[in-house]
């Protein structure tokens, strides 16, 4: 399914103090089955978008529009994945996966095939029954990806999904993120601040600029469908990488400086 | 086995005070009876039914006043989070209520239940509310965001998420919440029952005591304190398992 952003902004509200336009004016096409990134500064609004899109956030101006439809409120066609891994800490690595199967009113017999299936896609076998304290950050949110690809959304919305990893999990989350997408293909929306991860990963990847976000340029990262360590080491992936860095520089600047006032 | 002897050995010494203190004379034995005369009285009132039929008595007012003020106080806390009109209606209630000496509304639940079981449950019930009130709204509030927004995307209703994702991530404050009331449950039946003498652990004391009977009266004292402590083990145990997810 695609994705349209027609003239969407965005006014944070805080419980106290004055409101922030968060987002002004975001008009952005994410084709079926692309990998789109959402490349920006902290506070440039690329979460707020992502929160949009899933129907977590009220759309307050503009439209977000899913396979045509506008978005209302959240749904099973769109899973997201969040930095924090977001798990239910009460239940086990199991019972966090089927969670979603439940929902979908799938006999048992299949939700628990569904489920042992994830379980080993994911590589946690022999974690079934463990809870999500008991796990290390990578298999948290090994656990938080299979239990959105559990109920086989059409798209995939991913907020700073390894932010919280150190470099070599990140590295082989980066590896098995793209060998499922392969294997199951989905319209992926994926935020991150990482340039590198950007390029890595994604199709195409659309700049935003400080606060309030707005979308600055839309960069072809496809390499003719090649994608993770095929490319990583090519000079045009190193000029990829300089050129959104130069765009996502200046960005940073503002923002950074705005933090310090 | 050697930490468990060093834990209870200030237990023993008390016993070994408590047993010698009134024998060598320090202490007048009508003021303190030696244990062993207390430990006397308590198989006597175990012998004749008096312990039972008034422990008894005692543990089906507690049950029930407890019972209902967890129920009670979790659907309250809960609401109070979920809905922004209940909580604008009664987290005023709760601020001028908080203070009040629960005790003191006993003479009141007297004047509206009578002097009867009622009124012990209602004293009970109305002690036992807040602590479990406050654990589960502070619990429900604090449910991270993320948490409820995962549960939505994979399809769940509102109705749903409250019991399967607020309640569950509320539970470690809302059962921080019941050990309060279970200790104040205690403390307020007690009370309430010195004061509708009819029956009940806190009559049996308070009975003795009046008729002179200060060995027996102290054998009702220590079977409150030793229910009491094993009561809280045992839930602190329950509430281990409960939440043995915390890892």
């Amino acid at each position: 399914m695609g994705i349209s952003f027609r003239e969407v902004s965005h006014t944070y509200r805080p419980p106290r103090g004055r409101p922030v336009l968060a987002l002004e004016n975001v008009s952005l096409e994410v084709r079926e089955r692309e990998f789109l990134a959402l490349l920006g500064p902290s506070g440039c609004g690329k979460s707020t978008l992502l929160y949009l899109l899933g129907g977590f956030l009220p759309v307050e101006a503009g439209t977000i529009t899913v396979g045509g439809r506008p978005v209302s409120g959240p749904g099973p066609d769109r899973g997201i994945v969040f930095q924090s891994f977001a798990l239910f800490p009460w239940k086990t690595v199991r019972q966090n996966i089927l969670y979603g199967l439940e929902k979908q009113r799938l006999p048992r017999a299949a939700r628990e095939k569904r489920a042992q299936d994830l379980i080993e896609l994911v590589h946690l076998r022999g974690f079934e029954n463990s809870y999500p304290a008991q796990l290390s950050g990578g298999m948290k949110q090994r656990v938080a990806i299979a239990r959105t690809l559990a109920i086989d959304p059409a798209i995939l919305l991913m907020d700073e999904p390894f932010g919280a990893l150190d470099a070599q999990t990140r590295a082989l989350m980066h590896e098995e993120l793209l060998a499922i997408i392969r294997r199951t293909p989905k319209t992926v929306v994926f935020v991150t601040h990482d340039v590198r991860e950007a390029v890595y990963l994604a199709d195409r990847v659309a700049v935003m600029s400080a606060r309030p976000g707005r979308i600055k340029e839309i960069v072809d990262t496809s390499f003719a469908g090649e994608h993770g360590s095929e490319i990583a080491g090519t000079r045009e992936f190193a000029e990829k990488v300089e050129r959104l860095w130069g765009l996502v520089r200046n960005e940073a600047i503002i923002a950074q400086e705005r933090q310090g006032s | 086995m050697k930490a468990t002897l060093t834990r209870y050995a200030p237990l023993l010494l008390l016993a070994v005070l408590w047993e010698l203190a009134p024998r060598l004379g320090l202490i007048d034995p009508q003021t303190l009876p030696p244990l062993s005369a207390v430990v006397r009285a308590w198989v006597e009132l175990l012998r004749d039914g008096d312990l039972a039929t008034n422990g008894l008595s005692s543990l089906q007012n507690l049950v029930a006043g407890l019972a209902l003020g967890i129920v009670v106080g979790v659907v309250l806390g809960i609401s109070m989070a979920w809905y922004r009109p209940v909580e604008v209606l009664i987290n005023p209630l709760i601020r001028v209520l908080y203070p009040l000496p629960r005790s003191a509304l006993i003479p009141v639940m007297i004047l509206w239940f009578g002097l009867g079981a009622a009124s012990k449950i209602a004293a009970v019930f109305l002690g036992c509310l807040l602590p479990v009130v406050i654990g589960a709204f502070n619990g429900a509030r604090g449910v991270e965001e993320v948490l409820i927004w995962s549960a939505l995307a994979a399809g769940a209703k509102r109705h749903q998420v409250l019991w399967e994702v607020v309640l569950p991530a509320a539970m470690p404050e809302i059962l921080a919440g019941v050990r309060n009331a279970l200790a104040l449950s205690f403390i307020l039946l007690v009370a309430a029952e010195f004061i509708i003498s009819q029956r009940g652990m806190g009559y049996l004391i308070s009975s003795y005591g009046e008729g002179g009977a200060y060995d027996a009266m102290f054998a009702g004292v220590l079977t409150v304190s030793a229910v009491g402590f094993f009561a809280d083990r045992l839930y602190l145990a329950l509430m281990g398992w409960a939440l043995r997810w915390r890892g």
